[in-house]
């Protein structure tokens, strides 16, 4: 599908307040934990104490014996799954990492890793119940740093990992899972053409994806042994088809019910408690809720990777990059898929170079096994990437913007990562920050400016949409994707403009495993584009049978029949159009109720870019660092409500300067997480930032109907490198570790003589 | 005949080569021609990579048909947050 001109739409475009709006602000939205059924137990999970230990024995019969407590479980209640990639794109795994993830077997392998649950009639007896199992541990040396974990005298994790993609295959194990190379043109050849090389190091910590609700799950196996799962995710179908694997059952033996969710930002995209609590639920023959405190996410939840990168950058005088060359080493928890690929190819596909050596390395250590995390891979790399290319700039002494679309990646050239880029608008992001009024201000004392980029895939995958139209003309849309960003808004005015109808007459629902068809999760950005195009789908038959209707009514070809802004006309304008409403209440007359269905396995997702610009002001005596201004350009193709794509730049930015700024995990000597909270695990708030601005920039996906490019990811991407590169504006420090808390920033101030 | 770039983690099945031509409708003759000229390729290929026809990159894409001068990547599986 083309778009062939830049229409205006009657909805598309429109900011209408969301349909689930009003649930969400009086508190009606049920989440994970709002569900209580009659008889239902309360779950609660035994975790490890250790970072990493052999288990030698697990011994539950006192748990079993107390008074409440009506089941337990340990690894051996849950099969051992082969090893293997399974799935594809967004939801890519391997079952038996996922079900040692789960609940551990014969090792744990992170402090807060699962290895027993109990279900008993009240939270008091579910945790004195864990208090009475006894679990005989041989603990083993644990390694967090991701350098660390790769020295030759490193503790081993996995006894079996031997490093894939390395030549020839080594035949000791350790904890480098693969190893991923970019490997283009002739390095050497591009630094000989290089007037200026800059090579750096860099470092980042793991971080959370932060969202306020805690994993929750109800689970309920009734008599004929089918589950009913309520709880908060990402994607309900992948929380039936993995459930279901990690217990041994074919996936239509669980129906998910999808909760509203309070967040996820790609940490929900697999599950941890709705297996066991489904587990406990068949055991006891009663409901299991379980609700994860936020202890729990922070210990035993995927954050995403810390990273250990260099950077070798050369360009040419009049500022011409002629060759990338690096290490990126990723921390992948402990089990191995961190995003590292993902990170060598985001890093420099802003531009255009022709001289390629980046590799990557997936390591694990004794953490969370990580997850995703918005543009899972891009952020730290690009933090390393745009920071070396800023300071490449101020050497030449060109403007870093002009820098930037020296080098910019168009249409028809070839990616870093390999192949030709379609229709692109990072260009046009570039010029709108330099056009914004933000990039002119005056800076005072102390205070300085950076800009960055950054680079999303974006994604299409599978999505199924039923919309039914209802006997008063009003419509219905069933989709499988959970409501994250605004989705029910935006698959509401995407029908709106397709059925010609008002968008607060059509009503967005995110319907159960058992009632639409199968949809991936909500993540990769791709909803509003994937599920978008069946949404779109459904609506176009369902015109096509209202025109046919219209037809048989007026006994007339259906040639002959238009639709026109919801309604029926007759092309001779000799009959009274038929509305929606008409053609639904004498819809068993002209062949039964009206509706359609549709499902893709989307092509055409469009890539995203955005170019942002932070103004910081530092204190030397402190080295507090505050953001003055914020400004972010994002090209959205097109913006079906830009509320929520502004809501969705402005997220990414918030959850990125956290990163920049405050967010890491401390560990203790023994690999405990020492802060596991949100008092000491320090995320921004509203008082912390300014208000970010926004510039929507439309350059249309010729993928998309309405040009859709997924929004939810990009924008986190550019944060952390605009950050330094504000802060280096105003101390004159290059700062190359993350977090720069304000520790940080004066041991910089100081030992650079401040 | 499709023109088909191999990266560097592929070129470990191919022998070194970067390169080929190939003959093929869809992505899985692809595939199989692939295997048969690098054998081993073929089930790599097929283990979750996402495959990038003339710049766009799909996953599950075996039965994708491949137009008549493509350029095809094979590519790491590409998910998201």
């Amino acid at each position: 599908m083309t778009v062939t001109a830049t229409p205006s739409y009657k909805w598309v475009g429109t900011r209408p307040v969301r349909h689930d709006g009003l649930d969400k602000v009086t508190g009606r939205a049920r989440y994970g934990a709002d569900l209580n059924l009659p008889g239902m137990l309360t779950g609660a999970v035994l975790r490890s104490p250790h970072a990493h230990a052999r288990i030698l024995a697990i011994d539950t019969s006192a748990a079993e014996a107390m008074e409440g407590v009506r089941a337990v479980v340990t690894g051996a209640d849950f099969p051992m799954l082969e090893s293997g990639g399974e799935g594809s794109g967004e939801e890519y795994y391997d079952p038996l990492d996922l079900c040692r993830n789960v609940m551990a077997r014969d090792k744990v392998l992170y402090e807060g890793h699962a290895l027993a649950a109990v279900a008993a009639t009240s939270r008091r007896e579910a945790l004195a119940a864990l208090s009475a199992i006894k679990v005989d541990y041989e603990v083993l040396p644990h390694v967090l740093d991701v350098s660390l974990a790769m020295a030759p005298d490193a503790p081993i994790l996995h006894e079996d990992m031997i490093t894939e993609g390395v030549d020839p295959v080594p035949d000791e194990p350790s904890n480098v899972a693969s190893r991923y190379v970019i490997d283009r043109g002739d390095i050497e050849k591009g630094f000989a053409e290089a007037d200026v090389i800059v090579e750096r190091e860099f470092v980042t910590q793991p971080v959370h994806q932060g969202y306020i609700e805690p994993h929750a799950v109800v689970a309920d196996v009734g008599e004929d042994g089918k589950a009913m799962v309520f709880c908060s995710s990402q994607g309900h179908f992948m929380v039936r088809a993995h459930t279901a694997e990690l217990l041994g059952w074919e996936p239509s033996r669980v129906k998910v019910i999808p909760a509203e969710i309070g967040g996820g930002f790609g940490g929900k995209t697999t599950v941890y408690i709705e297996p066991v609590a489904t587990r406990l639920s068949q055991k006891a023959g009663r409901p299991v809720k379980i609700v994860m405190t936020r202890d729990e996410v922070f210990r035993a939840t995927g954050p995403t990777s810390g990273s250990k990168i260099r950077l070798k950058v050369g360009a040419t005088k009049d500022g011409r990059l002629t060759a990338v060359e690096g290490s990126m080493a990723y921390q992948a928890g402990a089990f191995k898929g961190s995003p590292v690929s993902l990170g060598c190819m985001c890093a420099f596909a802003p531009y255009t170079v022709d001289n390629v050596f980046l590799e990557g390395l997936d390591v694990v250590v004794n953490m969370p096994k990580v997850a995703a995390y918005r543009a899972p891979g891009a952020p730290m790399a690009s933090f390393a990437s745009e920071t070396v290319l800023d300071e490449i700039a101020e050497q030449l002494g060109i403007d870093p913007l002009e820098f930037r679309l020296r080098n910019a990646a168009e249409e028809g050239m070839r990616s870093v990562y390999g192949p030709i880029h379609k229709r692109i608008g990072f260009r046009e992001t570039v010029e709108a920050v330099r056009d914004h009024p933000q990039y002119s201000i005056e800076l005072g004392p102390n205070q300085g400016r950076g800009v960055a980029s950054g680079f999303w895939f974006n994604f299409g995958g599978s999505s199924s949409a039923t919309v039914h139209i209802n006997e008063d003309g009003t419509a219905s849309v069933l989709t499988g994707s959970p409501d994250i960003g605004g989705s029910r808004a935006s698959m509401a005015l995407m029908a709106a403009e397709e059925l010609g109808i008002d968008v607060y007459d059509i009503s967005p629902i995110v319907s159960d495993t058992e009632s639409v068809g199968y949809t991936d999760v909500t993540g990769g950005s791709r909803v509003t584009h994937a599920t978008g195009l069946a949404v779109i789908d459904a609506c176009r038959k369902v015109v096509a049978d209202l025109r046919a209707r219209a037809a048989k009514v007026w006994d007339v070809g259906v040639d002959e029949v238009e639709w026109v802004d919801g309604r029926a006309q007759h092309v001779s304008g000799d009959r009274a159009p038929m509305t929606t409403r008409d053609l639904a209440a004498d819809a068993a007359g002209t062949g039964g109720p009206i509706t359609a269905s549709a499902a893709v396995n989307a092509r055409g997702a469009g890539a995203a870019f955005s170019t942002q610009v932070c103004d910081v002001e530092v204190d030397p005596e402190t080295g507090a660092v505050k953001i003055l201004r914020y400004m972010t350009a994002q090209d959205a193709g097109r913006a079906i409500h830009p509320s929520y794509v502004e809501g969705q730049m402005q997220g990414g930015v918030a959850q990125g300067i956290g990163w920049a700024l405050n967010e890491e995990y401390i560990f203790d000597g023994d690999g405990t997480m020492e802060n596991p909270g949100f008092l000491d695990y320090r995320m921004p708030v509203a008082s912390d930032l300014p208000m970010i601005d926004t510039v929507i920039v439309e350059v249309p996906n010729p993928g998309h109907p309405y040009g859709v490019r997924g929004v939810g990811e990009v924008g986190i991407v550019p944060p952390m490198a605009a950050v330094a590169n504000a802060i280096h504006d105003a101390t004159g420090l290059r700062l190359s570790e993350l977090p720069m808390s304000p520790v940080k920033v004066l041991e910089a101030i100081g030992a650079n003589g401040g | 005949m499709a023109r088909v770039i191999f990266g560097s983690a592929l070129r470990r099945y191919t022998g070194g080569v970067d390169e080929v031509e190939i003959e093929a409708t869809t992505v899985r003759s692809l595939i199989n021609a692939l295997d048969r000229r690098f054998p081993g390729l073929g089930e790599h290929l097929k283990s979750g990579m996402a495959v990038a026809i003339d710049g766009e990159i799909m996953t599950d894409a075996l039965y994708e048909p491949v137009p008549e001068d493509a350029e095809v990547h094979f590519l790491p599986p590409i998910g998201g947050g």
